[in-house]
């Protein structure tokens, strides 16, 4: 496939808020049950193994008018939950034979209880990651969790979920997240052959996509991207913080581009990138899945870090593996876990001299100029730097 | 005005109003002088408080929400919050946050007018509220000091699992106990904590007794804004002392005397004399107008008779108690229920509960722009109680300690405008009775 096809595809996937592909997926075989999850992590593998179609629901951006949504929320509330409801209340996630919301914050939390209330006809499971780290404390209680958590899918699917099916799928999911690390490496060394919005696109199409297609998708993308060569541009590299859960506005991405900044970093779909390893594809997989959760997953708002020395570390590292000049930090409106998070993460920069920039947003803003100017004046600001 | 104030100069307080003033000003002056006497002070959070373990390794605590509303009481908070926006915290976040904050940087002095020490401990119960977690990153971020963390599950399907309380049990002995022997220097006791225990389930017993006094008429309490006080001792740094008994004890007694003689709540400007309205408030109060916001409701004569803040520090007007048999297994239990560790259809259920054995006329929700833990949801919650029960329901938006958001014109005429449609209701509801 061609590049411009395969964006082109990604952005017809992006802009149907019907879920159409999710449908098409679903009536093509007799039987098939379709999960929908909130950011901002979820073991898709679970779903996966019983044999159902895990789908990202990630807000209804930019195009979606709300008009019943909020009358569910007080102005003083994020958009991405009442764009969810206006989703779920237009009809558009019928397709969903049920919901999986994480621990992500208070909002998402309570969704699953409005769920729970308004679609009581829909199975909603609330997923519960331990904020405890010790293999044999927060470990075992995630393992018990996730084993309660398999037998409700095994019972909806009706399915069993067996070792075997399982550790398939995480052998399914290791080799998404592998050609994923292998998408951001690239975009990392050339960002100008692999703009963030066609990145942000591939991702999202992850969030509809069955992960074996979504998976040769990403292949065919880097492919079809090292074929032709782009212009390279003056541009900084930044990483951008603070959009896991919330949807920035594809304008958005554009902007902080076009002023300037290859974006070389993000955490964007964290929920594909979570386990920072593979798991193993031998043994007890609900054991694998919960020892990479505590060992070897990412660093995000939404997790308590037990020391003050790691506070922030993983962000350093993010800005050093990808030789980022700066951090811009991009929070939703009314987001706690991004907005309290925020200025221990500005201030562990600052002690490494690492420079940033701060705006917010909500998945719905409109008005790019106030952005562009300031990813713009941030840009200047590091190149002119770079030069002292 | 529907009060048998006699001055209204003078504030009228209940006898344990006086003496829970007196234990809060004692336990301030405590932490002022706790490290002059070799003593540790650990920080920790109202939802999920572990103050009888806390008690067993001599720890004096502090409560950062309790500083925060007294700040707000004082009217001081509003420039705390200011100082902590203008150093870089959000607008958009909790307000108890950036108070606590904003309290720090200007020389953490405590309502005795006397700098608080730095903790030496904080026990982060991570209870029905994600906040709370960052929160203590954001103090430990400045402190440097331990940090102790209890992940309490959440109970979203409205049950406690055996899983969410081996996990909790799990954390309290691998982790949270052995940090609390090594800050304090303590061994842990088991007999010390069932002794605590035991006093605690003995005041909640009374405690419960005072808020479901509030099912007679009229109500002999204001079960929200007296309703506060009333769980200051046993939310906070005494649950489980002698102390906190004898006032729960002496506060059962002055409830008793008043629903003997017939008489309503006590409030600022004395007893009230006529009750015509009884409401159900779900969500925290606003305490930088504290006494405002008291004053819209009695002075139409609407007493609250249940309110869902008062269970925000332990839920046990449904059976629940501290068990000196199964001391750490308590403690999980105590932490698991609290009011906003339950899902949305729980505290649907538990509103309509009050409704209902409280007889009430109408249900008020006070949504707090600070507190997404409560307020996320509330609009269908509102929804749901209302067509459940049958009966009005109003929203209002304040906040907790942002003055900036306390519109005391918008808030009087909203109630105002509620309490009328209460009243309408009502007198319809009578006429067709009579006829």
């Amino acid at each position: 496939m061609a590049l411009e096809e395969i964006v082109e595809h990604c952005q017809n996937l992006y802009d149907d808020l019907d879920f159409s592909s999710v449908i098409r997926w679903k009536n093509a075989a007799s039987g098939r049950k379709v999960i929908g999850h909130m950011p901002v992590y979820v073991p898709r593998e679970l779903i996966h193994a019983a044999g159902m179609l895990p789908v990202g629901i990630l807000g209804g951006g930019d195009q979606l008018d709300v008009i019943h949504g909020d009358a569910y929320y007080q102005s003083y509330i994020c958009r991405i939950p009442r764009s969810t409801i206006e989703l779920a209340v237009t009809g558009r996630l019928d397709v969903l034979d049920g919901m999986l919301f994480p621990s992500t914050c208070d909002v998402i939390r309570n969704l699953s209880g409005m769920w729970q209330l308004k679609f009581q006809d829909k199975f909603v499971r609330y997923v519960d990651v331990p904020q405890d780290f010790d293999l044999d404390v927060g470990g075992a209680f995630y393992t018990r969790e996730l084993q309660q958590l398999r037998d409700d899918l095994a019972e909806l699917s009706g399915n069993e979920i067996t070792d075997e099916a399982l550790n398939a799928s995480i052998s399914l999911y290791n080799e998404n997240r592998q050609a994923i690390s292998e998408l951001y490496a690239y975009r990392s060394a050339q960002p100008w052959q692999a703009p963030t919005p066609e990145v942000y696109l591939l991702m999202r199409a992850g969030m509809l996509l069955p992960v074996d297609e979504h998976t040769s998708l990403i292949h065919d993308y880097i492919a079809a991207a090292k074929a032709i060569k782009r212009p390279v541009r003056d541009n900084c590299r930044v990483v951008v913080n603070g959009l896991f859960c919330e949807q920035p506005p594809l304008g958005l991405l554009k902007s902080i581009e076009m002023a300037g900044c290859y974006i070389v970093d993000d955490d964007f779909m964290l929920v594909a990138r979570w386990l920072l390893k593979d798991v193993p594809t031998n043994g007890d997989p609900l054991r694998n899945l919960s020892h990479a959760f505590i060992n070897y997953s990412v660093e995000t708002s939404c997790k308590y870090v037990p020391t003050r020395e790691a506070k922030g570390k993983f962000l350093i590292d993010s800005v050093r593996n990808s030789h980022a000049e700066g951090v811009i930090f991009s929070s939703p409106s009314f987001c706690d876990p991004a907005l309290l998070d925020r200025p221990m993460l500005q201030k562990a920069l600052t002690a490494q001299g690492i420079s940033y920039t701060a705006f917010k947003f909500a998945e719905n803003s409109g008005q790019m100029q106030p952005i562009r100017e300031q990813a713009g004046t941030f840009a200047d600001s590091i190149k002119l730097w770079s030069a002292a | 005005m529907n009060t048998a104030a006699t001055d209204t100069a003078d504030v009228q307080k209940e006898e344990s109003m006086i003496l829970q003033k007196a234990m809060i000003s004692a336990n301030y002056d405590a932490l002022s002088t706790a490290h002059e006497e070799g003593k540790k002070i650990s920080s920790t959070f109202v939802p999920g408080n572990l103050n009888e373990l806390l008690m067993c390794f001599d720890f004096v605590r502090n409560l950062p929400e309790i500083n925060a509303l007294q700040a707000g009481m004082r009217k001081k908070s509003g420039g705390y919050i200011m100082e902590a926006e203008r150093s870089g915290h959000s607008e958009d976040v909790c307000t108890y946050v950036k108070t606590d904050l904003g309290m720090m940087s200007k020389g953490q002095v405590g309502p005795n007018g006397k700098p608080l020490p730095t903790p030496d401990l904080l026990l982060l119960s991570y209870t029905g509220c994600f906040t709370f977690m960052k929160w203590f990153e954001l103090v430990r971020d400045q402190y440097d000091c331990e940090t102790a963390m209890l992940h309490v599950p959440y109970q979203a399907d409205g049950k406690i699992t055996e899983n969410m309380r081996h996990f909790v049990v799990t954390q309290l002995k691998e982790h949270v106990i052995p940090t609390l022997e090594r800050v304090s220097g303590v061994k842990f006791d088991i007999d010390r904590l069932r002794e605590y225990l035991r006093e605690s389930a003995k005041a909640e017993d009374d405690l419960v007794w005072v808020l479901q006094s509030a099912k007679n008429r009229p109500s002999p309490i204001d079960a929200y804004f007296g309703g506060v006080y009333y769980c200051g001792p046993i939310f906070t740094a005494f649950r489980g002392t002698r102390e906190t008994t004898d006032y729960y004890r002496s506060l059962r007694v002055e409830v008793e005397d008043r629903l003997a003689k017939g008489l309503g709540p006590v409030t600022p400007e004395g007893t009230l004399e006529e009750e015509r309205i009884r409401l159900v408030v779900e969500g925290p109060p606003n305490w930088t107008h504290f006494r405002d916001f008291w004053k819209m409701f009695y002075d139409e004569g609407v007493v609250v008779v249940a309110s869902s803040y008062t269970k925000v520090g332990g839920v046990y007007d449904f059976g629940f108690r501290h068990d000196p048999d199964n001391p750490l297994e308590t403690l999980a239990d105590y932490c698991l229920g609290c009011y906003t560790n339950h899902s949305l259809p729980s505290r649907v259920d538990m509103l309509c509960n009050y409704m209902d054995e409280y007889q009430a006329d109408g249900f008020l929700v006070n949504s707090i722009k600070s507190c997404n833990s409560f307020s996320a949801g509330q609009l269908l919650m509102l929804r749901e109680i209302e067509e459940r029960t049958g009966k009005p329901a109003g929203f209002i938006e304040t906040d907790l300690v942002d003055p900036r958001y306390f519109s005391s014109a918008n808030v009087k005429n909203r109630l105002e405008s509620y309490f009328q449609m209460i009243e309408q209701k009502k007198a319809r509801g009578q006429d067709r009775t009579a006829a």
